[in-house]
């Protein structure tokens, strides 16, 4: 277990790195030049070169590189060329609104997503597995921002039901949420309907059956956890792809995360800010996957033991 | 046997599949006493697995179906319930031991679950009782550190210990009838003899009834009264054990006989049956066995073969061959 843990840390430092690292080029390869943004379009040439020298962008790129890595491994981020703050605590204020709308579109999905599918499952080529089908195409066909617009229309400005946007409680992660969710409860459908379908066919469910049980504690406690082994996975990625931002969804909710953020400084080349947020991402998804990890072995002891 | 505790009658079972329709299981029916053994024997494909499915109800839908028949249990005829009442008989009346036990333990729950949830959920016993219970039935069986190994999970066990569990499970509520599909086909030699041991203790301890479904004359002459030799979903003899292994009726059967090594006869080359186990979809007219039989004639070709007496024991020995004298001539003169 040890050895285990050891070897994961040094696979999570060296993610990290490639990470920063990537970003790092990319932001400097794409055209664009911060000091020109902050200076705007009226600047002298002596200006810009100036602000360059001052930030240290006229420097060669191995150079900025390992003054960089130096600085992220003492913590230290830089500040933000908008906001003169420090570029860690801009994402940091943002990111729990991120993670928020993260969990409760993940809760939402995982409740509606293997729900559905169990039942598609169990009433396989019905009407009821068609309607689920076709609820999962249409969650997947729509466009997100489409999807949130229009329950934005619906519920908030004709039902008055739900606030349309801006941060707050639960009440107002509902319609950001499911929106996000939609997509994700598809993908679930399919894979619990599916993983079920295949596992049905497994001995053990016939043993199952041969000693009497129900067909319901046949599904809900000899099945589904097999099943489930494939959902953790694509729910760990679909939840990482959450932390980085719904940034669609936030612009249309106006929710103050990660994702706006991160567009909003790409375009502003602010890049500390950016450096900052895809760290901060790319740490939530190591995480995420390690999370995952111990979640297999918890449903398959076949893993956890060894063998 | 003027009450038989499982009573099949004419069943058959049928799938269908992307080419056809294929008849596993054609008109067999079979008589079985309250506390009496039958051994099914046949080759892979014969049919004996999906007539046992049948009785448990566990032929796979939709592509197989029963399409005739009558399964009695205790005066009830099965197939006429609704599939949800007639499966609340398994494992309290019927119960059934599989070919491959690890392929047939769920393996994410622990083997003590596994046995204990009989009790929990067929029972209503607590989960300690439950659990004590599952260790008192690994201890009979066998496993031996019970108290200890009952946590454990199934892929921790081994082959033979497995088969064990699977055993504790399907005695758990002491049925009336076992069924054993090929309990010791995927065991080692050595295990399987233990295994079969264990099988012929704990039903002389509970006397139940016991269908013994095995490809292998040989594994299931200790424990059977009577045997039942099935090809191409039909029975083609049937028996008591002595009667079918001493004076063989049909040459499929002899065939069998003759593939199982020797030990203290004359060192001959074993005889495989020759050809390979018919494809149900091409079945050929007539006897289903003609194309390799060495009796075949032309009345085999023409006309199917029905169960008929045979004339040592009439009374309870039975085979469908049109040649079943002169088989049994051969096999008497050796």
């Amino acid at each position: 277990m040890t050895a285990y843990l050891i070897r994961r840390t040094l696979f999570a430092v060296f993610v990290l790195w490639g990470a920063v690292t990537i970003v790092f080029l990319v932001l400097r390869l794409v055209p664009g030049d911060p000091a020109q943004l902050i200076l705007g379009s009226d600047a002298t040439q002596e200006e810009i070169a100036q602000l360059r020298d001052q930030m240290g962008l006229d420097r060669p790129l191995p150079v900025q590189y390992g003054k960089y890595l130096s600085d992220v491994v003492n913590l230290d981020f830089g500040d933000s060329y908008r906001y003169h703050r420090d570029a860690m605590d801009l994402v940091t204020e943002r990111f729990p609104a991120t993670v928020q709308l993260a969990v409760v579109a993940t809760v939402i999905a995982l409740l509606l997503g293997i729900s559905l599918g169990v039942v598609a499952a169990l009433r396989v080529n019905r009407l009821t597995d068609r309607l689920v089908s076709v609820f999962a195409l249409l969650s997947q066909s729509m466009p997100s921002f489409w999807i949130g617009i229009v329950f934005i229309l619906v519920f908030a400005r004709q039902l008055h039901l739900l606030a349309s946007g801006g941060k707050g409680g639960l009440d107002r992660m509902i319609l950001p949420g499911i929106t996000l969710a939609l997509p994700f409860i598809a993908i679930l459908i399919r894979l619990t309907r599916s993983g079920l379908l295949d596992v049905v066919h497994e001995n053990y469910i016939q043993t199952a059956r041969a000693k009497g049980l129900s067909e319901r504690v046949v599904i809900l406690r000899h099945a589904v956890r097999n099943a489930l082994i494939p959902i953790v996975t694509v729910t760990g990625i679909e939840f990482g792809k959450l932390l980085g931002g719904a940034v669609i969804i936030e612009t249309v909710f106006a929710w103050p995360g990660v994702g706006r953020l991160l567009i909003d400084s790409i375009s502003a080349r602010d890049y500390n800010v950016v450096q900052a947020a895809i760290l901060m991402i790319a740490g939530g998804f190591v995480l995420i996957n390690l999370v995952v990890d111990i979640l297999y072995g918890y449903l398959d002891p076949r893993i956890r033991l060894g063998r | 046997m003027d009450h038989p505790l499982l009573s099949v009658q004419d069943l058959t079972v049928q799938f269908r599949t992307r080419a056809g329709t294929i008849t596993a299981v054609d008109r067999v029916s079979f008589d079985l006493a309250e506390g009496e053994t039958l051994a099914i024997l046949g080759e892979t494909g014969s049919g004996k697995s999906v007539t046992a499915q049948a009785v448990m109800g566990l032929v796979p839908r939709p592509a197989g179906q029963v399409t005739g028949g009558r399964i009695i249990y205790d005066g009830t005829d099965l197939l006429t319930r609704p599939p949800s009442e007639a499966r609340r008989l398994n494992g309290t009346e019927l119960a059934m031991v599989f070919q491959d036990p690890l392929s047939s333990l769920n393996p994410v729950l622990r083997v003590g679950a596994q046995i204990g949830e009989l009790f929990r959920r067929r029972r209503g016993a607590s989960r300690a009782e439950a659990r004590r219970k599952a260790i008192e039935l690994m201890d009979r069986v066998g496993i031996p550190a019970a108290a200890r190994r009952v946590d454990d999970y199934p892929h921790q066990f081994s082959g033979g210990m497995r088969q064990r569990v699977m055993i504790a499970m399907a005695l758990a509520l002491q049925p009336r009838l076992l069924i054993a599909d090929e309990p010791t086909t995927a065991l080692d030699v050595t295990v399987q003899a233990q295994i079969m041991a264990l099988l012929a203790d704990l039903k002389a301890e509970h006397r139940m009834a016991m269908i013994l479904i095995s490809h292998d004359l040989g594994v299931v002459a200790g424990v059977a009264d009577r045997a039942m030799l099935m090809y191409a979903g039909r029975v083609v003899e049937t028996g008591e054990l002595r009667e079918v292994y001493e004076t063989t009726a049909h040459p499929y059967t002899r065939g069998l006989m003759a593939s199982i090594p020797e030990l203290d006869g004359p060192r001959e080359r074993l005889q495989p049956i020759p050809g390979a186990p018919p494809d149900l979809m091409r079945l050929p007219s007539g006897c289903p066995f003609r194309p390799r039989c060495a009796y075949a004639t032309d009345i085999c070709a023409s006309q199917p073969p029905t169960l008929a007496a045979v004339p040592t024991r009439p009374d309870s020995h039975r085979a469908a061959c049109h040649h079943a004298e002169e088989v049994l001539a051969d096999v008497v003169a050796g």
